[in-house]
């Protein structure tokens, strides 16, 4: 089934004086990764916020598969299919990796209102939370506390536990946030890899890893999209080379 | 904590009363039940305060409602423990459901403030409940009665029972800190947001567990007032919360057995430095009895200090999870 699987109408946040989101109409389409670039500021993860649901707009639509998810809470979003990552890593330090996942697993497989039985004794929970370490790259490192993993491990839990949520689209706000080199062409190989069943919205200032990824380009300038196309589009747009891309596609 | 340290305290405990008699001070068992059902309080405060942090400072609104629930009941002429009791739990429950609904859309020190601000509110109302003694307080004319043969007027039989609800309410704890809902709300305690954004409502499970304490607390209350055989606003105010919360900080903040330390780690305190005069002590300080507040003072800034685990947490060898 083709068709948009996320569709924003005329969004609109302001912040006081200040407009972080200022009329701003997108489309992610179903098996499509879908980059969201512009500088610092621009109000990207204001967006992700909206979209997401912990943020609600001034005005605007957003719908999913179809529905007006604009005024549902960012639980049912969730269990509707809609899943974001963070920025900055946000994830149960105290807990295991497989305890973190575990968690994301157990928000989707009935309720959890159980007051007697050890969860830790639901292996269903345990063993698909396992293939999603795995998945990530953090199956040798299950059983680790979620706290002591390296940076770059802690970026991958991040995204794991979205992931974990059995989202139909992913938000992914900067995956590759503070990672070497090599970290970062395992973070797109995993992306790559989802691209199959998941369809992404991927905000990144890494430009090697949008033209290596996305589908299409939206550019987002001071609230507003300026721009939305193809890569090779993108690359050659005079207004995106003005305001934002100019040296980093010189380069 | 290990599972043979937990075993002997509790045979201590099931022998403590028999051994008192024996040696004719009975004194004792009546202090001790009192220890018991503050620990049960301070366990039930634990349940938000530690597993779930959220800071109540009003957690004596549901015990004092639950010590008034059942003296009205006892003094209506309905002194059935298996009546009075549970109905203790339902009210302070549904109070504890009430002003969580509305405390638990705040956070932090507006949280601490607003469920300070509705309890004061509680003991207010109940100062100005005429019928039932204001702020001359309820004596009650008997404790409840529970059938089977079991006489609560006896303060063995009553010890007994007390230490019975103790047990089964830490038993209860136990499980459900483990269960599916213990972990989740041990990790909106963690990070609340990204529970959100992995599908948790998590307003429902934090108001299910204020609510759950506040039952608990309730029961705790309705001991109280069969214990004391009276009751008054006093164990509503806004000074009871804070022993409560101290209590939990001595014994252990989410630890299973941090309430029960702390309540019994707190009051023998008080109850050594007000009433068993310590010759070495008087010797160097005579008037060290009026200022024992003073000693309580300084061993939560130790704990808090040097422990912050509390108490509970220097035996556990697993530490917090």
């Amino acid at each position: 089934m083709t068709g948009p699987l996320l569709e924003i109408e005329g969004l609109q946040k302001h912040f006081g004086g200040v407009v972080a989101t200022d009329q701003v109409s997108l489309g992610v389409m179903r098996g499509e990764i879908h980059a969201l670039i512009g500088p610092n500021g621009a109000g990207k993860t204001t967006l992700i916020a909206q979209i997401s649901g912990s943020l609600a707009p001034d005005a605007g639509r957003i719908l999913f598969g179809g529905a007006d998810i604009t005024r549902q809470p960012q639980h049912t979003r969730v269990a509707g299919g809609l899943a974001r990552s963070y920025q900055i890593t946000s994830i149960f330090k105290r807990f295991s990796v497989t305890q973190n996942l575990a968690l994301a697993v157990q928000a989707r497989s009935g309720t959890s209102f159980r007051f007697w039985q050890p969860v830790a004794r639901e292996t269903a929970l345990e063993d698909e939370a396992r293939a999603i370490a795995a998945q990530v790259g953090l199956g040798e490192r299950v059983d680790a506390i979620a706290g002591s993993l390296a940076h770059a491990e802690q970026r991958s839990l991040e995204v794991g536990l979205a992931l974990a949520t059995n989202p139909k689209l992913l938000l992914l706000d900067e995956p590759m946030a503070g990672m070497g080199p090599d970290e970062s062409q395992r973070m797109i190989g995993l992306i790559q890899a989802l691209r199959e069943k998941v369809s992404v919205l991927l905000v990144e200032h890494d430009m090697d890893a949008v033209f290596r990824l996305a589908d299409r380009i939206s550019v987002l300038v001071n609230g507003a999209i300026i721009a939305t196309g193809t890569p090779d589009e993108i690359r050659v747009n005079p207004e995106v080379k003005r305001a934002y891309l100019g040296d980093e596609v010189s380069a | 904590m290990n599972r043979a340290l937990v075993f002997g305290v509790l045979v201590l405990a099931v022998a403590f009363p028999l051994a008192m008699r024996s040696l004719d001070q009975v004194y004792y068992v009546t202090m001790a039940s009192r220890f018991l059902i503050y620990a049960l309080a301070a366990t039930s405060l634990n349940l938000v305060l530690g597993y779930g942090g959220m800071i109540s400072f009003g957690h004596a609104a549901f015990v004092g409602a639950g010590a008034y629930t059942a003296s009205v009941m006892i003094v209506e002429g309905l002194p059935s423990a298996w009546l009075a009791w549970p109905l203790a739990m339902a009210v302070s429950g549904l109070l504890a459901l009430a002003i969580g609904a509305i405390s638990l859309r705040t956070r932090g020190v507006y949280f601490i403030m607003i469920t300070l601000a509705f309890a004061q509110m509680i003991y207010y109302l109940t100062i100005s409940m005429k019928a039932y003694g204001g702020d001359e307080g309820l004596t009650l004319t008997q404790r409840a009665t529970v059938g089977f043969g079991l006489d609560l007027k006896d303060d063995i039989t009553f010890y007994y029972v007390v230490l019975a609800i103790l047990v089964a309410a830490v038993y209860l704890i136990s499980r459900l800190v483990d269960a599916r809902f213990g972990r989740v709300i041990q990790a909106i305690r963690e990070n609340e947001t990204r529970m959100e954004a992995i599908g948790y409502p998590a307003f429902r499970y934090k108001l299910a567990a204020f609510a759950l304490a506040g039952a608990l607390g309730g029961l705790a209350g309705a001991l109280l007032a069969n214990q004391n055989s009276y009751v008054n606003p006093g164990i509503l105010h806004w000074t009871e919360s804070g022993k409560l919360m101290i209590m939990v900080i001595l014994g252990g903040v989410g630890q299973l057995y941090g309430g029960i330390i702390g309540a019994i780690g707190l009051l023998g305190l008080e109850e050594l430095l007000a009433n068993h005069k310590i010759g070495w002590l008087a010797a160097i300080y005579p008037n060290y009895q009026q200022h024992s507040l003073l000693a309580v003072g300084l061993a939560l800034l130790a704990v808090v200090l040097y422990a912050p685990q509390g108490i509970a947490g220097l035996f556990s060898r697993r530490g917090r999870k």
